[in-house]
């Protein structure tokens, strides 16, 4: 049914369609809303045979998780920022006993300093757990990866994370299209846990295993990620065949087809990159862009594909890997293996700042002048930078020079730097 | 997959349960079945479920091996077979299961050192989804687990009242480690963190938690402390814990051999010394109220359970130190008072 609605209550309603028998959760902007809406369709009985735990914290709420998973229960958490990184050693745990618990990131920037805008760091930070990543580009694809998220998780045996921008999408009302219990029922098999702690069959699950066997056992994780790499265009085709919509997929490619400079990006931001794209297409620029679905297992053929006849390759990333910059972007370069393409990475959106297409417009054409540095902040502030830099250096200042004639001059460099702040 | 699921043979009902041992203690009398029927322990039942089989990794003499052991057989028959096991890291966890070996004939779940209670939360959660009440679920972790790192996890499977038996297996400190300090570690033990140099010599005094206490306070249905000292004791309690629903919670003193710097002969003396000294209370509490103790027959003096191990050696060197055995008598003592101890003595 189409409705108008914010995306958390699209996404809470995707959840209970899918029929999750044991929901956990620590409350946590932006992700508050979409367990509260399951909370609620519990409540009222709409989502029926569902367990709604309230838990003390992140940690417990993905440990709650991991043993209903194993016990065989259809399982859903979701969560964002400070605490995904609180229930980070539980993320690991649940990869590697392979159970298909469904969690969604409400993508949030970490702290210090504390901050509840949107950007890509809280899942980039797990990004190598075992569990597969798949970005929502919309609030729909948000809804419909969901549902096949629980599907792929139970056929690989593996934890799903759907990511979807806080604010952005979590907090944005959209017209999304919610399909029938029915149409779910049939897309979506009942959970038939492959393990299980179970007294008619006793297993050890969790056992200590040491050097002999453990490159096999994580091989074996890796084993699964590329298995997933055909099993998610495959459940994406059966999506679009059973709700006749496109959703989901490893890659979206917009565009591409003899582009010079091709855009890729996560999640929320492809949007405006399109809208980007047409501005810059009708001046009759050569650009298109790839938004990758699936950051995790990640899809280094098709994107070598889709990037084959590029010259160029800008990297819009909302997280930055500190002290060498793009994320996304070492990605992208493992994908174009002796392809000689320059990327460029563009850090851009951190901590919610806003993504203008005026800044992005700028950036595309200076990477297509040949003149992008290969890392670049968008629409960073550099006056703010250089007088923190200069005090700093200043606060440093050593030598035999009295203490007293120190602390005058940094009074003054302080009064100076205040009022250069003060003037931005 | 770190864990690869190892399988093992059902444990009930199967025929497949390892072969029973049992000790001739003279001409006809073969474990406790000269006993009355409702006297005897579960271990000298043939139809006990052997949760876990010998030929495990533990040290000899190991306390938690023992107490583990007669906890989830006893855990088993209460429950008629119908048992899943969630372990937190700790010796117990690392000596059962070197992959691809496992010792435990029951269902059994690792995940990881803090948040067994959570997991066994989610286990019970998705048994009572599934409709599926009969089966019950034992959570157990070492006092680091316990009262340490997995204690936010406890404090709130118990807020939420959820059906679980959480036991901790009390050996004082973080064996599997190599013997560091935890907060259930008693003042003046040496540890690997807690070293007895200078003035301070070994855990200093006054720190430590009392889980026990501290369960109460939550209000569950049952809580009750329990000591390799005396197997039959603890396995009534298992089975009494097994019999209400809700959050339970049993701690079990169990001597570790290696930590402690004891004999491995030494274990059940020095375990039934901690409780004759009153160092080590057994008593069961119902809704936050102490319903039963066990009192102590002889009491002895705190020297003689201090004295074999080597964790309170500094204790006794020289002239000895005086002042600090005194303090660890007084607590005994004050245990002693507090929970009515010795006969004549009410609470
Ligand atoms: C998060 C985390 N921190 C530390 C460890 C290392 N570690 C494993 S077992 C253990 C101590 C276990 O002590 P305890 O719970 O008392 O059990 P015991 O081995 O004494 O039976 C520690 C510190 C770990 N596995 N995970
Ligand atoms: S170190 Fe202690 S607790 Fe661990 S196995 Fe040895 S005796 Fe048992």
């Amino acid at each position: 049914m189409l409705k108008q609605t914010e995306g958390s209550q699209a996404v809470a309603e995707a959840v209970a369609l899918s029929r999750p028998e044991v929901v956990c959760a620590y409350p946590i902007t932006p992700q508050t809303h979409i367990v509260e809406g399951v909370g609620a369709l519990v409540k009222a009985g709409t989502l029926k045979n569902c367990e709604f735990i309230n838990v003390e914290s992140e940690f417990a709420a993905l440990s709650v998780a991991i043993g209903s998973s194993a016990a065989g229960a259809r399982t859903y958490t979701a969560t964002a920022s400070q605490g995904l990184l609180f229930m980070a050693e539980a993320v690991y745990n649940a990869a590697g006993l392979g159970l298909p618990i469904v969690m969604t990131v409400g993508n949030r920037a970490i702290g210090a300093p504390i901050n509840i805008w949107n950007d890509q760091t809280d899942s980039m930070a797990l990004k190598d757990s075992g569990w597969i990543q798949l970005h929502a580009e919309t609030n729909q694809e948000a809804a419909d990866l969901h549902i096949q998220a629980f599907r792929l998780a139970e056929m690989l045996s593996c934890p799903v994370m759907v990511c979807m921008d806080g604010f952005i999408l979590t907090h944005a009302y959209e017209r999304v299209d919610i399909p029938t219990q029915e149409e779910v029922d049939a897309f979506l098999p009942p959970f038939e846990p492959v393990q299980v702690v179970d007294p008619a069959e006793p297993y050890s699950i969790g056992a200590m295993v040491g050097p002999d066997a453990f490159t096999e056992v994580r091989y074996l994780a890796h084993h699964k990620q590329l298995r997933a790499l055909d099993l998610i265009p495959e459940i994406a085709e059966d999506f679009e065949a059973r709700f006749g919509r496109k959703s989901g997929g490893l890659i979206h490619p917009y565009r591409t087809e003899d582009a010079e400079t091709i855009v890729v990006a996560l999640g929320s931001v492809n949007g405006t990159i399109k809208d980007v794209i047409d501005a810059m297409r009708d001046d009759g620029h050569k650009i298109g862009c790839v938004a990758v679905c699936s950051f995790r297992p990640f899809p280094l053929e098709a994107l070598r594909d889709a990037l084959h006849d590029a010259l160029r390759i800008v990297c819009v990333e909302k997280s930055l890997a500190i002290g060498i910059g793009g994320v996304l972007a070492s990605a992208v370069r493992m994908s174009l293996r002796r392809l000689y393409r320059e990327v460029f990475t563009v850090v851009a959106g951190l901590g919610g700042r806003p993504i203008t297409r005026a800044s992005l417009r700028d950036v595309f054409e200076r990477a297509e002048a040949e003149m992008l540095d290969d890392v670049t902040f968008l629409d960073l502030n550099w006056e703010v930078v250089n007088a923190h830099l200069a005090r700093a250096r200043e606060v440093r200042k050593s030598g035999p020079i009295a203490e007293n004639i120190l602390k005058a001059m940094h009074a003054d460099e302080g009064a100076d730097i205040e009022e250069a702040e003060a003037g931005e | 997959m770190t864990t690869d699921p190892v399988k093992t043979e059902p444990a009930v009902g199967s025929g497949a349960q390892q072969k029973v041992k049992f000790y001739q203690t003279g001409t006809h009398t073969v474990g406790n079945r000269l006993l009355d029927e409702a006297q005897r322990t579960v271990q000298a039942s043939m139809d006990r479920s052997n949760a876990i089989t010998s030929g495990h990794r533990a040290c000899q003499g190991c306390g938690e091996a023992l107490g583990a052991r007669y906890a989830l057989d006893a855990a088993m028959m209460a429950t008629e077979g119908q048992l899943i096991a969630v372990n937190a890291t700790g010796c117990l966890e690392v000596f059962t299961t070197p992959y691809p070996e496992t010792s435990w004939q029951i269902p059994w779940l690792h995940s990881l050192f803090g948040n067994a209670p959570a997991v066994a939360t989610g286990v019970a959660a998705a048994l009572r989804v599934k409709g599926r009440d009969n089966v019950r679920v034992v959570a157990q972790g070492g006092d680091g687990g316990t009262v340490d790192i997995g204690f936010g996890c406890l404090s709130g499977m118990f807020e939420r009242n959820d059906d679980v038996l959480y036991i901790c297996y009390d050996n004082e400190a973080y064996m599997n480690t190599g013997v560091q300090r935890s907060s259930a570690t008693p003042p003046a033990a040496r540890t690997a963190t807690t070293p007895a140099v200078g003035d301070e010599p070994g855990n200093v005094f006054g720190t430590g938690k009392n889980l026990p206490l501290i369960a109460m306070a939550h209000n569950i249905p049952y809580v009750a402390t329990a000591s390799v000292a005396d197997l039959h004791d603890l396995e009534e309690k298992v089975t009494k814990a097994m019999s209400i629903h809700g959050a339970r919670y049993i701690h079990i003193m169990v001597p570790c051999p290696l930590g402690w710097g004891a004999a491995s002969h030494d274990t059940m003396k020095l375990a039934r010394l901690a409780v004759q000294s009153g160092i080590f209370p057994l008593f069961e509490a119902e809704h936050g109220e102490v319903k039963t103790v066990q009192k102590i027959r002889r009491k002895v003096p705190v020297e003689e359970y201090l004295k074999p191990q080597k964790r309170f050696a500094h204790l006794f060197k020289g002239e000895g130190d005086v002042d600090r055995i005194a303090a660890i008598q007084r607590m005994a003592d004050a245990n002693i008072k507090r929970f009515g101890l010795l006969d004549g003595e009410e609470r």
